[in-house]
């Protein structure tokens, strides 16, 4: 049971290595995610992102900018399930006092 | 799981380290704009400060730095902080969460999208923080040694 258990990990491990070996590298400008237009000839989003993000609200991690600006209702809905599985967990667990 | 450990050294080591953790996550959440970071993560810190400060003194001797009564309502204050920013920039003029229409700061319009990420982001951290205490005080309740 053990042993197999380990082989199991260590294949699974293998796949995993083998497969980020693929991976376009860093910063590629070929990768399909960095392209300006998809292939379909459609603008990609990301593009815009990097190039608008610090003139349309000065903040150099545009991360924070697409996550808390451009995707501001998607945080917003986070933020609301998190505190639903606490009001959740309040409603089935708590003791009453 | 509550109760305090029995090692001296685990209690005041785990009280010196709360501190920095606490310091880390204020500097995740407000260094967020200019590295990785924001509100989930230092949440997430924050409540794992406090975690920690509930599993090696005790859940008696934590309630001074958070009170278990305290966490749903610190939550939805979290929650509605991010909710009325949204909601005040549709007084200005705007669409829902359109942050360059606040009406009550004078500012250029990137400056304006700058302050209300930060404010968000507060607003999330403080939901996440409180919520994750929350979820643990209420597990950890039931048991023998509520």
């Amino acid at each position: 049971m053990k042993a197999t258990n380990y082989i199991l990990l260590i294949g699974f491990a293998a796949l995993l290595i083998y497969a980020s070996l693929s991976l376009p590298p860093r910063g590629s400008l070929e990768s399909p995610m960095h392209r300006e237009r998809s292939a379909a000839g459609t603008p990609i989003a990301g593009s815009h992102y990097i190039r608008n993000a610090y003139h349309d609200a000065a903040t150099p991690n545009f991360v924070t900018v697409v996550l808390a600006d451009y995707r501001g209702f998607d945080t917003l809905g986070e933020t609301l399930v998190v505190f639903s599985a606490g009001i959740a967990c309040f409603l089935i667990l708590r003791k009453a006092t | 799981m509550t109760r305090p450990a029995q090692s001296l050294i685990v209690v005041m080591v785990s009280r010196w380290l709360a501190r920095l953790i606490q310091i880390f996550a204020l500097y995740v959440i407000f260094h967020g704009h200019y590295s990785p970071g924001g509100g989930f993560q230092g949440g997430a810190l924050l409540a794992a400060s406090i975690l920690l400060l509930r599993m090696t003194s005790g859940k008696e001797a934590s309630q001074s730095q958070f009170k278990s009564s305290l966490a749903m309502p610190l939550g939805a204050l979290g929650v509605l902080i991010f909710f009325t920013t949204g909601l005040i920039t549709i007084l200005g003029g705007g669409n829902y969460l359109d942050y360059q229409h606040t009406p009550v700061i004078v500012m250029e319009a990137a400056r304006i999208r700058s302050l209300d990420i930060l404010i968000i982001e507060v607003g999330v951290g403080l939901a996440v923080m409180s919520v994750l205490i929350s979820i643990f005080d209420d597990l950890s309740e039931g048991g023998h040694d509520a």
